[in-house]
């Protein structure tokens, strides 16, 4: 029982890292698309006090992965050596844009393209993790290591690829929640873009991996599961038209909203195909989780201070609600 | 070999480099904290100025200790699978608590801090600041903690070849780890007092932003008087702590090569592990039993005691461990040089002290690193002390990624750094609003939100 909750609890902390940076990477990834500095002030406004928190989650993942599954943490780190190395120096350049574009004259430029260009890096590097993941590892048993290390195929670069697409749509919906005027219909426009986009991806990724993975397969075809199942692409389906009408509708806030739902659902998909696993076929949330001591210690952590951590970010986030302005910008 | 000695150049220059960006602001958080109450309860805006000055270098300096850190979370994992495999059990549970209780805290109340002083009230802004001082110090709880238990591991029992857990207590407050947490918060307060020192006196000898810079001054004196000594009263619990728990380090810090009662204090020598005996050796006899065990004839364990294998590498413990304490001592003249000045009202014009602050400033970072490689270079050749080698924690990666990954990092980290530098001095000669008010709002507040959306 334990590891079960475990498991879903890094879920919860995978999908809210995979939401809220998701997002503010998208603004990095957005900001070729920008015509002044004016306009890449606000974007960067909207999500400088809260970026740091977002990615945080990121932290909490790796803690969570080292606490309750040292054995995962210690085995597939090494195999996904480098796409983790470059996606970290993606984010040290990415954390550090913020700060040093505000003190920045007229080297603002540089970081203007250090922001988007590790923005695009990280997300990428991120969707190649991913990737390689569902594709799974060959693991050495009695060496208790994983020896076939090979994360970059042509799957894990389109999953890459898709993940780009992906934050781009959340912070293009985010912008449109915060943003007025030009900005605000310019964000429209991209949006209705990476929808459109994310939407073939969804489709090749969601026939790809059955079509490669005979136990995902199984999984999704065969009865009772269809069943069971099937509402999970419909309500996708519906989640893509509505993000559209709603974006043609001029709705401010339910883009985004319905953005983040397409994540939830493509989420819940990727769970139910590689669930019980956490390196999959080879390791399973019981064989990798740590003793009851580990896990108990630190669910009473949890337990009491997940909800308050949850409740100061939700806080800092109504601090800062509504559009983001330039005030004191000179 | 040459994977291990790769991730253990690429993990010590990582954390190296991210403990820098901490060390500051953990002193820094609560001298702003400070400032900012003093604003509160006087009214004074200059209070308030020297509060938003700090405010932005303690933005720019936040920054890089978040990307720095969050390499390091994964960096365990990435360069010493095996390391974790048999101890994650124990120790992760720390680093889950460490997000738990003190990331989540900066970061959720770090927005407000930086970019909140008008969308909440003045009281609440203050609660703000306390709070990201307060998540600061708990990170340090646990990290300390954490590389406490790796010096001195407790409360664990072994079944099977697998590390669990007898009782967590013993594992949070292993035998080291609160003098040397003190140690290093002290560390960091140390290294804030001639950091603020050190740019006040800049403010002093250009003339500029002078009221500003002796209040602060001032401060950064009176706070030094009171943080080193205690420092070096807790690195002597940390040093006798050390000594009952790891001699071969004591040792190897004292340049002791045989068991002996009433060690000699080596003021300089050449340790040669080759020849297994120092050189050019000059010495004060019998003090450095008395500084490990508070005894004239305390009996310090040699490291010939031990294999060659066995031994940490002495040369860099034994130096690094001399240029922390120099450090400390510098620091504590200067904080009293600066009480003789005040009691002569010179303290704000004698411009050769003013220029000492100047060069003190970065010293406290040498110290803190040095500190560091005293520890961990003397915790070697284990990885968590007599339970597992350096050699059998490392990763089975190739030595090729290892290679790319570190130069990368160099290279990324040069060049932020670089830039950090350049931002940093940016701001200082920028310096503080004066009181007259007639500048305008520079930099971090330019970027200010509107108020639309408030209530």
């Amino acid at each position: 029982m334990l590891p079960f909750i475990f498991a879903g609890l890094l879920a919860f902390i995978i999908i809210m890292y995979v939401i809220l940076d998701g997002f503010d990477l998208g603004i990095g990834i957005l900001f070729p698309f920008t015509h002044s500095e004016h306009e890449r002030d606000l974007m960067m406004n909207s999500i400088a006090p809260v970026w740091d928190g977002n990615e945080t989650w990121l932290v909490f993942g790796g803690a969570m992965l080292y606490g309750a599954f040292p054995l995962v943490y210690g085995l597939l780190l090494p195999v996904l050596y480098m796409p983790i190395m470059l996606m970290l120096i993606a984010l040290i350049f990415r954390g550090v844009s913020f700060e040093f574009r505000f003190k920045a004259e007229t080297s603002k430029p540089v970081w203007n393209w250090s922001f988007a260009i590790s923005s695009v890096c990280a997300a990428f590097f991120q969707g190649v993790i991913l990737g390689a993941f569902v594709q799974g590892f060959t693991i050495d048993q009695t060496a208790r290591v994983i020896s076939d290390a090979d994360w970059l195929t042509p799957f894990s670069l389109i999953t890459g690829i898709a993940v780009i697409f992906g934050y781009a749509l959340l912070g293009a919906t985010w912008m449109v929640m915060k943003a007025e005027d030009r900005l605000q219909r310019s964000m429209v426009h991209l949006a209705k873009g990476f929808l459109i986009l994310i939407s073939v991806f969804l489709v090749f990724v969601s026939i790809w991996t059955p079509l490669h993975d005979p136990e995902i397969f199984n999984r999704w075809y065969s009865f009772p599961n269809m069943i069971f199942l099937t509402p999970l692409p419909i309500i996708t389906t519906v989640m893509i038209y509505l993000v559209w009408k709603h974006l043609t509708g001029g709705n401010e806030i339910k883009p985004f909203l319905y953005s983040i739902v397409i994540f939830l659902c493509s989420y819940i998909g990727l769970g139910i195909s590689v669930y019980p696993y956490l390196i999959p076929h080879e390791i399973t949330i019981w064989d990798a989780a740590a003793p009851d001591s580990t896990l108990i210690f630190i669910l009473v952590g949890v337990v009491i201070m997940l909800p308050v951590l949850l409740g100061y970010t939700l806080y800092a986030y109504r601090v800062f609600r509504g559009k983001t302005g330039h005030e004191g910008y000179h | 070999m040459l994977v291990e000695i790769l991730s253990r150049i690429q993990f010590a220059f990582s954390i190296g480099f991210h403990i820098l960006f901490p060390t500051l602001n953990l002193g820094l958080a609560f001298f702003i904290v400070i400032m900012e109450a003093t604003w509160l309860y006087t009214k004074k805006p200059i209070y308030l100025n020297i509060c938003k000055f700090w405010v932005k270098l303690f933005a720019l300096t936040f920054g890089m200790g978040v990307v720095s850190g969050i390499v390091l979370a994964y960096q365990i994992g990435t360069n010493f699978g095996p390391f974790i495999a048999q101890f994650g059990n124990v120790l992760g549970a720390l680093f889950a608590y460490e997000t738990l209780t003190a990331f989540f805290l900066e970061a959720g109340f770090l927005g407000i801090m930086l970019f909140g002083w008008k969308r909440v009230p003045p009281a609440l802004h203050f609660s703000a600041t306390l709070m990201v001082a307060i998540g600061t110090t708990i990170s340090a709880f646990w990290i300390m903690s954490a590389n406490s238990w790796m010096q001195t591991p407790a409360g664990y029992q072994l079944v099977n070849g697998h590390y669990l857990v007898d009782n967590w207590w013993d594992i949070v407050f292993n035998p080291s780890f609160i003098p040397r947490m003190l140690h290093m918060l002290l560390a960091s307060y140390s290294t804030t007092c001639f950091v603020v020192a050190g740019v006040s006196s800049y403010f002093l000898l250009k003339g500029k932003h002078v009221q500003i810079g002796q209040k602060s001054l001032s401060f950064a004196m009176w706070a030094a008087l009171l943080v080193i000594p205690t420092q070096l009263m807790v690195g002597d619990i940390v040093g006798t702590n050390v000594h009952k728990y790891q001699p071969l380090k004591t040792a190897a810090m004292e340049g002791v090569w045989e068991t002996q009662k009433g060690a000699p204090f080596v003021v300089f020598a050449w340790p040669s592990q080759a020849l297994q005996k120092n050189e050019y050796v000059i010495s004060i006899p019998k003090v450095a039993s008395l500084l490990n065990t508070h005894e004239w004839n305390g009996e310090l364990v040699g490291l010939k005691s031990v294999p060659r294998v066995d031994q940490p590498m002495v040369v860099p413990v034994f130096f690094s461990f001399r240029v922390m304490v120099g450090i400390g001592l510098l620091m504590l003249g200067t904080a009293l040089v600066a009480l003789y000045f005040r009691k002569g009202k010179r303290l704000y014009s004698a411009r050769y002290f003013q220029q000492w602050c100047l060069f003190m400033a970065p010293l406290g970072f040498i110290a803190t690193i040095s500190g560091w490689f005293t520890a961990e270079i003397g915790r070697q050749p284990w990885v968590v002390y007599n339970l597992l080698r350096t050699k059998d924690s490392v990763s089975a990666v190739g030595a090729e990624e290892v290679i790319i990954s570190l130069v990368l990092l160099v290279l990324a980290y040069g060049i932020i750094f670089g830039f950090y530098l350049y931002y940093l001095f940016k701001t200082i000669r920028i310096g503080p609003h004066d009181l007259d008010g007639g500048e305008h709002e520079h930099h971090t507040f330019q970027y200010m939100t509107a108020k639309q959306g408030e209530k």
